[in-house]
């Protein structure tokens, strides 16, 4: 059962990413309970595939690092069990994983996603999954109550987004920028065209695509996101660690205040909005 | 055979990230009216181009010495001759002249042995395009001669450093280039592989091999052929060389991968040493389509390996896929050291210096010549000047049999 509609019940969602095995599991694991303490509402867990096609440097690195930690479905699995954390999990992974989980007799791709149930994940996003081919995924989601989240570009329009609304569901994923992900030092201006597309959608909208710091998050939000996602940011923290061989508990500190810089600035951007009148 | 939802059978689709998709959509919507529809008279523009500038038809001829060594009649479809040296201007100048009349901008490309790169920065020289092709590094050492080819045709060369370098990586660069510049870009990819429509998009451009080759027999060895050989990395000259043949039964379609040192795999490091995803590969979703895959249990892509750089890709066109399974293409596979044997083969007995990739198709030729029937049609699809340097080096450390002394050259050529 998902318990994501919660995490945008009270305010804007902060929904930072992080690889996961990214170096290893042991670290990965600290890093992800460190975004937990610093303010995250939900948690997107990068399940790593060899061909990450959407991603940017950073998280391709970030891929490579955890493949070579070791990181495989079923550690992934074990890892999200393992985790301390409240909030709800989302897993983030390429099409190809969730379709060969189990093996060539397994029912695909139920079986991923009763397994994902199973360790108490809430939903997905599918990068590589657009809503033309998302119906198998969708009726295991539906099946085990459990979320699919879908991708919103800046240049998809019209009946595109009409078959989005059909599938969708805990949030949609608004992509900020044309592009890969990566950090960036400014706010696109795509994001609010983007956002006024879908003003009259039910469903929450979660901004992502570059955001770096919590200024952007808080023009974000006061532009009127319900939530903001933060990944190649986070994953640049335990980038810098690593290559510096920081301990994973300095790494997790600096996770943590990142994270509540950035959720901080939703929170900030928030307080801007209606019925504030005095924004402009 | 394609269907109009990109599908055939179970493999194809659309698997692509949303900020494509439109872009995609678009691209469907201009192969349907110019290139199935003939609107604005696209395909009469296309086919005269191929003429006038490809040098088309490329003859389809009679091998005197292979048909007396295999007793049987062997005939070559010869799209070596194609401008550029191989097959991949048929599909480039398709798509190129597609993202004129769709108003494009720019053109990206990936490319393995520099072919496909090298025939689109040709067609965008010809028709007055910037380009830019992203190659594997490790592609870029044992091609070089068509790397300068696309520099001096004006393109821009990106050298793609993840992985090992190779053209599984160049897709999902160039596929990351155009999800940043879609609104301008078309990406002219090189093979039948990638999201509907794609796969059957560039069969239908590569199909003129075939098309052309079926006359040919019929003039002039009075019958269609037993069987077709084509080597395949996407497939792009198989499908090419199948497509009008598919429909007559009595002709046998041989797809003959790369089977590189061992048909094994190691799961634990990832790697396959082949290319041979349709003998040996699993149902999967790579760079767009469900198709056959070297992967591990788990999903995740293998490393492929071949000497030839066009054959090694973990994927394969999805219609390939679809053929093999409802037995209408066989799949074989011949290793790198008989390949290497038969590119020295066909280039002392007939003359013709095949590229490293065909010579896979002419070495299942002489491993099985005796299951092929009376006469043999085997494409050419390209020739091998830019394999010269890889040759020498590795034909050295082999000690190929048939192979002249390459001593001279020791040191000489690097
Ligand atoms: C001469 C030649 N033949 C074959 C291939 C393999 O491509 P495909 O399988 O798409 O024909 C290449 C690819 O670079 C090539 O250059």
């Amino acid at each position: 059962m998902s318990r994501i509609p919660e995490a945008f019940a009270d305010g804007p969602a902060f929904i930072p990413y992080l690889a996961v095995g990214d170096p290893d599991y042991e670290s990965s694991i600290e890093y992800v309970e460190a975004l937990e303490r610093g303010g995250a509402d939900v948690i997107e867990l990068g399940l790593p595939f060899s061909e990450p096609i959407a991603e940017g440097p950073t998280i391709q690195n970030a891929v490579v690092r955890a493949l070579e930690g070791g990181m495989t479905p079923t550690r992934f699995f074990e890892f999200v069990e393992e985790l301390d954390v409240d909030v709800p999990l989302v897993c983030m992974t390429y099409y190809n994983l969730i379709y060969r989980y189990g093996g060539e007799r397994a029912e695909r791709p139920r079986a991923f996603v009763e397994k994902a149930a199973e360790v108490g994940l809430d939903g997905f996003v599918v990068p590589d999954l657009p809503a033309e081919e998302a119906d198998p995924l969708r009726e295991a989601c539906d099946e085990f109550d459990l979320d699919l989240v879908f991708i919103v570009a800046p240049t998809t329009e019209g009946q595109r987004l009409e078959r989005i609304m059909e599938q969708v569901s805990g949030y949609v994923y608004v992509q900020a920028r044309l592009g890969v992900t990566g950090a960036r030092s400014d706010v696109s201006t795509q994001t609010d065209e983007s956002l006024g597309r879908l003003s009259d959608w039910d469903v929450p909208k979660a901004v992502g695509f570059g955001i770096k710091t919590g200024e952007h998050a808080e023009r974000i939000v006061a532009g009127g996101a319900d939530g903001i996602i933060v990944g190649s940011a986070l994953v640049d923290i335990v980038a810098e660690g690593h290559e510096n061989g920081d301990s994973a508990e300095a790494v997790a500190d600096r996770l943590e205040q990142k994270a509540r810089e950035l959720s901080e600035g939703a929170e900030k951007g928030f307080a801007q909005r209606t019925p504030h009148p005095e924004r402009t | 055979m394609s269907t109009s939802d990109g599908k055939f059978g179970r493999y194809g689709g659309q698997y692509v990230p949303e900020a494509l998709m439109p872009a995609i959509e678009e691209l469907e919507d201009a192969y349907e009216r110019y290139v199935l529809n003939n609107e604005d008279g696209f395909m009469d523009e296309f086919r005269q181009r191929l003429r006038d500038f490809g040098g088309r038809p490329t003859p389809t001829q009679y091998a005197e010495r292979l048909s007396e060594r295999y007793d049987r009649d062997v005939y070559m479809k010869r799209e070596d001759l194609l401008h550029g040296g191989a097959h991949k201007l048929n599909n480039a100048l398709g798509q190129v002249l597609l993202a004129k009349y769709m108003g494009k901008e720019r053109i990206i490309a990936e490319t393995g042995a520099g072919q496909h790169g090298t025939a689109t920065a040709m067609a965008c020289a010809h028709l007055d395009f910037d380009c830019e092709v992203y190659m594997g590094e490790r592609d870029i050492n044992r091609q070089r001669p068509n790397v300068f080819r696309m520099k001096i045709n004006g393109a821009e060369v990106n050298p793609v450093t993840v992985g090992r370098g190779t053209l599984k990586e160049a897709i999902s660069e160039t596929m990351r280039d155009w999800a940043t510049n879609v609104e301008d870009t078309h990406y002219v990819i090189g093979s039948v592989v990638g999201p509907h429509p794609f796969p059957a998009m560039v069969r239908d451009f590569q199909s003129v091999i075939s098309e052309e080759a079926r006359e040919q027999m019929r003039e002039q060895a009075g019958t269609l052929p037993d069987s077709v050989l084509a080597c395949a990395g996407g497939g792009s000259n198989t499908m090419g060389a199948f497509a009008e043949f598919v429909d007559d039964d009595g002709v046998d379609l041989y797809a003959v991968e790369a089977g590189g040192s061992s048909l094994s795999v190691d799961e634990e490091k990832g790697v396959a040493p082949n290319s041979a995803s349709l003998s040996t590969g699993g149902e999967g979703v790579l760079h767009g389509a469900r198709t056959k895959l070297l992967q591990d249990y788990d999903g995740q892509i293998m490393e492929s390996h071949s000497v030839s750089s066009g054959l090694d890709y973990a994927g394969v066109g999805p219609e390939l896929a679809y053929l093999v399974d409802e037995n209408r293409a066989t799949p074989v596979n011949v290793d790198d050291d008989a390949a290497l044997e038969a590119f020295h083969r066909l280039s002392r007995m007939e003359g013709v210096i095949p590229a490293l990739e065909t010579a896979h198709a002419f070495a299942y030729l002489e491993n099985n010549h005796e299951d092929l029937g009376d006469t043999v049609l085997v494409n050419v699809s390209g020739r091998g000047d830019k394999d010269l340097e890889s040759v020498i080096e590795e034909t050295e450390k082999r000690g190929i049999e048939n192979a002249p002394d390459m001593s001279m050259f020791s040191g000489g050529l690097r």
